[in-house]
């Protein structure tokens, strides 16, 4: 700690530090623009200029920038003085002599920085009275929009672009007051984190497109504190409705998770809520034809199908709630609950969760990927399966050249100095995929391998750590090398790092990143290991336990069930069409929960209309075992209600007089906390719904909240009650107190003068630091301080497929693989077709082009698809794109021959 | 006066070559300097007291004092010949690019060799395509006669010497924007600290230094820092190029002892106004400097001289003010070059400076207010040292807050008259 002196007053501040971020970090207002908490301090903008002076007695003092000055000991500074005030509002003035002052028509009013920094300063009158400058807009893709004459040159865009997140087609061009910031030419941006441009800019230049579709202005939303259920990271999103529709997503600062930033499949996969797609009431199949019922006929008809509960089995889901599948599981006894995980699923996630709790590695928050300081990934395309990981990931290799940095005595927060000493100087990180990914262009060395393959390099690396760990044979020198050269760098790292998978279907591949964190562990250093989950809730529903979707299969093959209720999953995402095929034709009776329409819709008998996450609450298990809670945003409309109300209802219906206590959420975490022994915590994961904050609800809506008489008015002129909320402490309402609620509990960041997203700086216990009372979220998994488990041992040889046979493997897309977020337009028009990838030296020998159909077949399926050249493809393999043609559940890798068709 | 910098250029301003320069006394410093250790080197360079000749006056010898030496010195070191002469009315560096590359190259082994640096660039204008050609010919003959590459002179010592020829912006003539543009970035400044002594390009340590400071080295070996100091009529040692431009009798440069007088320079060097027409003002060392008027005629043109008068030396290369040209449209033209040569990245220049172009425009054009003047001052207080970035903006602004000092009414003349008064119709 230092102490620093702010206008006469004495504080008590962290060292290493800037002062912007010191008097941030006290509360003080200060405004600032290109800085940001999280790429550091440039001193272009020059706005949060302050007096220094440089003792007691100087009453002169000179303006410095705070953001480029250390908070050094006995610092003493002055935001109030007179000159400082002046020059901070002249800044404003200068940033104002070309921008537009378009805010009525602006999407980012009422939550631009440049608003409120201008309101800060004081400026309110522009002296220019020239002509601007003007520019043209360009088209960037679906989901971002450009209106660069509202630019004021922070920087910030280019520099969290193409410094923090590794963009390439993104840039600053010209100079002077003509600075233009975006692509060389218009077309849609490569990067996938480029929906962060929408915070990152101070004003109106990105906005988010999708919100532009069904505007509302930040302070006529009403929002809920939620976590993103488009992968498997758990990241901490605020979810806003107007009219009964989800308009938007944005950060919800979480400084262990995701922190400043999303992804864009979680920032634009939301459409999903709004969409056609959506079941909207139940449906019950009526001459082959499901046709509308009312929710009383529904439970009716369910309350008949299980009247013998011994023939009644449940598919629960990885996408759906703790909440929702423990009501299930309650409802059909634990024994007939299945996970609705396919079976090598299922069994990769058990094999994954018994290692993050037998250790020795402990599982990561991605804060901490972001501080390991040497990675090595084995098997996952972290971009396109785990997409928020992947940009911790392009921060991590920045630890090991920050060291430099700190022996030159350059503070790491003074941005440029840092990078500019550590050129293209990376720390230590190894992939080995089947396919290029998109950090490569970080990655120390690469290897491109089929799944078995990469296994054994894993095996080969811990055994270069600890010769007690099984060694390989058949390994090439320079496999060998490379094996060497991994196992030297993440043991001379301080927090090596393994990430790994269940993306390839491969338990060898978990195996080995068991053993190289085992054997690091044993060479006495305390590794991480950060293992995907595909799926929000994997995890969880894997925590619940129960058998796989083969299991439950089996069970009605074998006549010991005939009646299936099924909670948001669509079997055919997770088996063969076959097999689901065979498995819907010899049940009776299908019963679905879900929010959309899908395939396995199709087969059912009964459907009951879900809520989606965001018109329901509930907790979810993150790929780092923390489990969140998330609330709904608005109160479902019509028949719609969470699963987990669904299934007390239908138990209530069956005369199961235990669920009558399920009244309100509480009362079913409760159930999951005392039914669970692994999920005893998650009562923890937020606050109950009795929490007041000074005697009151949190408000959902922003105070100025508008049109709460009237919006409802052209159905009826009384101005209905506003729904009431049981389930948490949050109210459908403007009505509260201005206080900050616990960190799991913020809908929305806001505070008096700071309308835009930047208003988190009030929310922490420090800037960059945990939010106010802790990070949300509780952790379930901490290594055991047992004996860790022994080594695995890897199969001799890898498996080979006949002469003349090709292996299939998955690849992913961060648009098109997730089941969700395609049904967004925008996702949905950055997916990619069908296709098969191929070599093109292989592509070459088979005498096909880029194009060319080919014929492959997959469980005796025979499929046409077109060739996609990708050249970082390892030789031998055949990609497919996962989770967009209807093979998902089919268990690739798979073998098959390859022919023009 | 002796001839020091200009001492090896010929009549015809043709170079010569390695063998002719070597005969004509050429190349004696950089034996003398490889005998030397490094750090003798640079102590007699501080002892010359040699201040750098591209604007800012810093001590050579203590710059290279910050540079880290000896066997834990991270590599390679870097150095860097400023030659990106891009000032308004500056036009001495070209001379010597032109005309002595060899003094030149001679100059940075000596320096090269005193900060053990590696490698060296050449980072030249782009515009002086005379000057690349020629300094591409004569470091192809220093390697050839073996001053430069692998283990020159048997001493040990190497150094790579590259002509880089700039792309072309003002602010590549920055220190800091220089090494980005190097590094093939924007050329934006840089943040300092760190300094580039200790961090500068592709993050080793650099120095940078402008041709006239390195083309004094060999003659400051050769003859000792005793004899430098003695050269000069002030207490800043050495001689200077001084140039004039304007409308005076015989435009031109010439090398002078350090602290030649205004007066000297312009009426006994370049022959005093051209017929009809009287000195109202100089901006004494490029555009970047502020006015000096007829009362400061006597000011000796060294560091501390101009100074106190309230100007910079800068580059030493004075731009003349006649009766006949329009203050303001002078100041406008200068301004709309700052404007166009900011880099775009600190608020106060960028916003500043063009807001500044637009306000004298508009007075030029006879659509001035009284308030513009007001304005004005306020965008030369915004981009003062220190509230910038770098020093592009605070030096662009040092016309026009002298010319609103000394040339109020000419300013006020036009407004009134909604006419600029220099305009005949």
């Amino acid at each position: 700690m230092t102490k620093i002196f702010v206008d006469g007053k004495a504080y008590e501040v962290k060292a290493d530090q800037s002062l912007l971020q010191a008097c941030l970090s006290l509360g003080l207002n200060l405004p600032y623009f290109c800085w940001h908490p999280a790429l550091g301090s440039v001193g272009a903008c020059r706005q949060c200029a302050v007096k220094q002076f440089r003792d007691e007695k100087d009453t002169r003092g000179r303006l410095v920038m705070s953001c480029m000055t250390p908070a050094a000991d006995g610092t003493r500074i002055s935001i109030e003085d007179a000159e400082a005030a002046a020059f901070r509002k002249g800044i404003i003035e200068g940033l104002m002599l070309n921008h537009p002052h378009d805010c009525p028509v602006c999407d980012e009013g009422g939550e631009c920085h440049l608003q409120d920094m201008t309101v800060m300063t004081g400026h309110d009158y522009r002296r220019t009275r020239f002509p601007k400058r003007t520019f043209h807009n360009q088209y960037l893709g679906p989901l971002i929009n450009h209106e660069m004459n509202r630019c004021i040159q922070c920087y910030r865009c280019v520099r969290y672009y193409r410094e923090y997140a590794g963009g390439h087609d993104f840039d600053a061009f010209s100079s002077r007051s003509q600075v233009y910031f975006g692509r060389y030419q218009d077309g849609v941006l490569e990067n996938e984190f480029a929906g962060n441009l929408v915070e990152i800019c101070p004003t109106g230049v990105f906005t988010d497109k999708t919100l532009k579709r069904h505007y509302t202005r930040k302070w006529d939303l009403q929002f809920g504190p939620s976590v993103c259920v488009h992968c498997g990271l758990g990241c901490n999103i605020s979810a806003g409705e107007r009219y009964g529709t989800l308009r938007r997503i944005v950060n919800r600062y979480n400084g262990e998770v995701n922190g400043y930033f999303l992804c864009d499949r979680g920032r634009f996969g939301y459409e999903f809520v709004n969409s056609a797609e959506r079941l909207k009431q139940p449906l019950q199949r009526q001459d082959g034809k499901l046709q509308p019922i009312s929710k009383a006929r529904a439970l009716e008809a369910l309350a008949g199908l299980l009247a013998d509960p011994k023939k009644v089995i449940g598919i629960g889901s990885p996408r759906a709630s703790l909440e929702a599948n423990y009501a299930l599981r309650a409802l059909v006894g634990a024994d007939r609950f299945y996970t609705g995980l396919s079976a090598s699923a299922a069994r990769l996630t058990a094999v994954a969760l018994e290692m993050l709790r037998r250790g020795p590695a402990r599982t990561p928050s991605l804060g901490e990927i972001e501080r390991a300081d040497a990675v090595l990934i084995l098997g996952e395309d972290v971009t396109n399966v785990a997409p928020r990981m992947a940009l911790a990931l392009r921060q991590s290799v920045r630890q090991q050249p920050m060291r430099k940095a700190d022996q030159l005595k350059i503070p790491r927060w003074l941005d440029h100095p840092v990078r500019e000493l550590a050129q293209d100087q990376k720390g230590p990180l190894y992939i080995a995929t089947p396919a290029a990914t998109r950090l490569d262009d970080v990655a120390t060395e690469t290897y491109r391998a089929a799944p078995d393959k990469i296994a054994r390099l894993g095996y080969a690396v811990a055994h270069a750590l600890d010769a007690g760990a099984p060694d390989v044979a058949g390994l090439s020198e320079a496999e060998r090398s490379l094996a060497a050269r991994i196992a030297e760098a993440l043991k001379s790292a301080e927090r090596p790092l393994v990430v790994s998978g269940p993306s390839l279907n491969s338990e060898a591949i978990l195996q080995a990143a068991a053993n190289v964190a085992r054997a690091l562990s044993a060479a006495g250093r305390a590794p991480s290991l950060s293992l995907t989950a595909p799926e929000c809730n994997t995890l969880g529903v894997t925590m619940i336990g129960g058998g796989s979707l083969a299991d439950a299969f089996q069970a009605v093959k074998s006549g010991s069930a005939d009646t299936v209720i099924i909670l948001e999953n669509d079997l055919y995402r997770r088996a063969s069409a076959r097999a689901v095929d065979e498995f819907f034709s010899s049940a009776r009776h299908i019963v679905l929960l879900d929010s959309v329409t899908t395939p396995t819709v199709q087969k059912a008998e009964l459907v009951l209309p879900a809520a989606t996450f965001a018109e329901s609450d509930g907790t979810l298990v993150s790929s780092e075992g923390r489990a969140q809670r998330f609330f709904e945003v608005y109160p479902p409309v019509g028949e719609i209600q969470s699963s987990w109300r669904w299934l007390r209802d239908i138990m209530m219906a069956a005369g199961r007089r235990e669920a009558a206590a399920w009244q309100d959420l509480d009362a079913v975490v409760a159930s999951v906390s005392d039914g669970i022994p692994a999920l005893a915590a998650v009562a923890q994961a937020a606050p109950s719904a009795s929490f007041r904050l000074a005697g009151a609800k949190i408000p959902r809506e922003p105070h100025r909240y508008s049109g709460r008489t009237a919006m409802l008015a052209n159905i009826n002129v009384s101005e209905p009650k506003p729904p009431e909320d049981s389930d948490s402490s949050l109210a459908f309402s403007m009505e509260g107190v201005f206080a900050q609620p616990p960190a799991s509990l913020i809908p929305f960041f806001w505070s008096p003068g700071w309308n835009s997203i930047q208003s988190v700086n009030k929310f922490q216990e420090e800037i960059a630091g945990p939010l106010r009372g802790g990070d949300p979220g509780v952790r379930l998994l901490e290594p055991s301080a047992a004996e860790p488990r022994a080594y695995f041992t890897p199969a001799s040889e890898p498996t080979s497929g006949s002469a003349g046979e090709w292996l299939l493997v998955p690849l992913y897309h961060i648009f098109g693989s997730e089941e969700l977020s395609r049904l967004a337009p925008g996702i949905a028009e950055l997916s990619p077709q069908p296709y098969v990838a191929l070599n093109p030296e292989d592509a070459n020998a088979l005498g096909v082009q880029e194009e060319t159909s080919v014929t492959l077949s997959l469980e005796s399926v025979s499929r046409t698809l077109p060739v996609k050249l990708m050249p970082g493809l390892a030789r031998g393999l055949a990609g497919l794109p996962a989770g967009i043609l209807p093979i998902e559940g089919s268990g690739l890798p798979a073998w098959s021959r390859i022919s023009r068709a | 006066m002796e001839k020091v910098l200009t001492r090896y250029i010929q009549p015809d301003g043709v170079p010569l070559d390695a063998r002719a320069y070597e005969q004509a006394g050429g190349y004696q410093s950089v034996p003398k300097a490889l005998k030397m250790a490094p750090k003798e080197v640079t102590e007699i360079v501080k002892q010359s007291n040699l201040r750098g000749r591209g604007g800012a006056g810093f001590p050579t010898g203590m710059k290279w004092t910050f540079v880290p030496t000896g066997p834990n010195a991270p590599h390679p070191k870097y150095l860097c010949a400023n030659a990106d002469e891009m000032e308004p009315g500056t036009f001495k560096d070209r001379l010597l690019l032109e005309s002595a590359p060899h003094q030149l190259i001679e100059g940075m082994i000596v320096a090269a060799y005193a900060i053990e640096a590696d490698v060296a660039y050449i980072f030249v204008r782009g515009e002086y395509v005379l000057a690349i050609e020629r300094l591409q010919k004569a470091v192809a003959e220093a390697y050839n006669a073996g001053y430069l590459g692998q283990n020159i002179l048997g001493s040990g010592f190497s150094l790579q010497m590259y002509v880089h020829a700039s792309g072309g912006r003002y602010m590549c003539g920055e220190e800091t924007g220089l090494l980005n543009a190097l590094e093939g970035k924007r050329a934006n400044p840089r943040t300092k600290p760190p300094f580039p002594q200790v961090s500068g390009l592709f993050g080793k340590p650099t120095i940078v230094q402008n041709v006239e400071t390195l083309s004094n080295l060999p003659h400051i070996l050769n003859h000792g820092p005793e004899w430098f100091k003695g050269l000069s009529k002030s207490e800043d040692a050495g001689t200077k190029l001084y140039g004039v431009s304007g409308k005076v009798k015989r435009p031109g440069l010439w090398e002078l002892p350090m602290g030649t007088t205004i007066r000297e320079l312009l009426e006994e060097h370049a022959g005093g106004m051209q017929e009809g027409l009287a000195f109202r003002g100089v901006l004494p060392g490029g555009a970047s400097t502020d006015f000096l008027t007829a009362q400061h005629l006597d000011v000796k043109m060294d560091f501390g001289g101009v100074q106190k008068a309230g100007s910079r030396l800068g580059t030493g290369t004075m731009i003349v003010l006649d009766d006949r040209t329009c203050p303001v449209g002078m100041v406008r033209n200068l301004e709309h070059f700052f404007a166009q040569e900011s880099c775009g990245w600190c608020t106060p220049c960028w916003s500043g400076l063009s807001w500044a172009e637009q306000i004298l425009t508009s007075i030029e054009e006879g659509r001035g207010r009284p308030e513009d003047l007001e304005e004005l001052e306020f965008i030369c207080k915004f981009c003062a040292p220190g509230n910038t970035f770098c020093a592009l903006a605070p030096g662009a602004v040092e016309p026009l807050q002298s010319a609103l000092k000394y040339f109020r009414e000419d300013f006020e003349r036009h407004i009134l008259a909604q006419h600029c008064p220099w305009r005949t119709h």
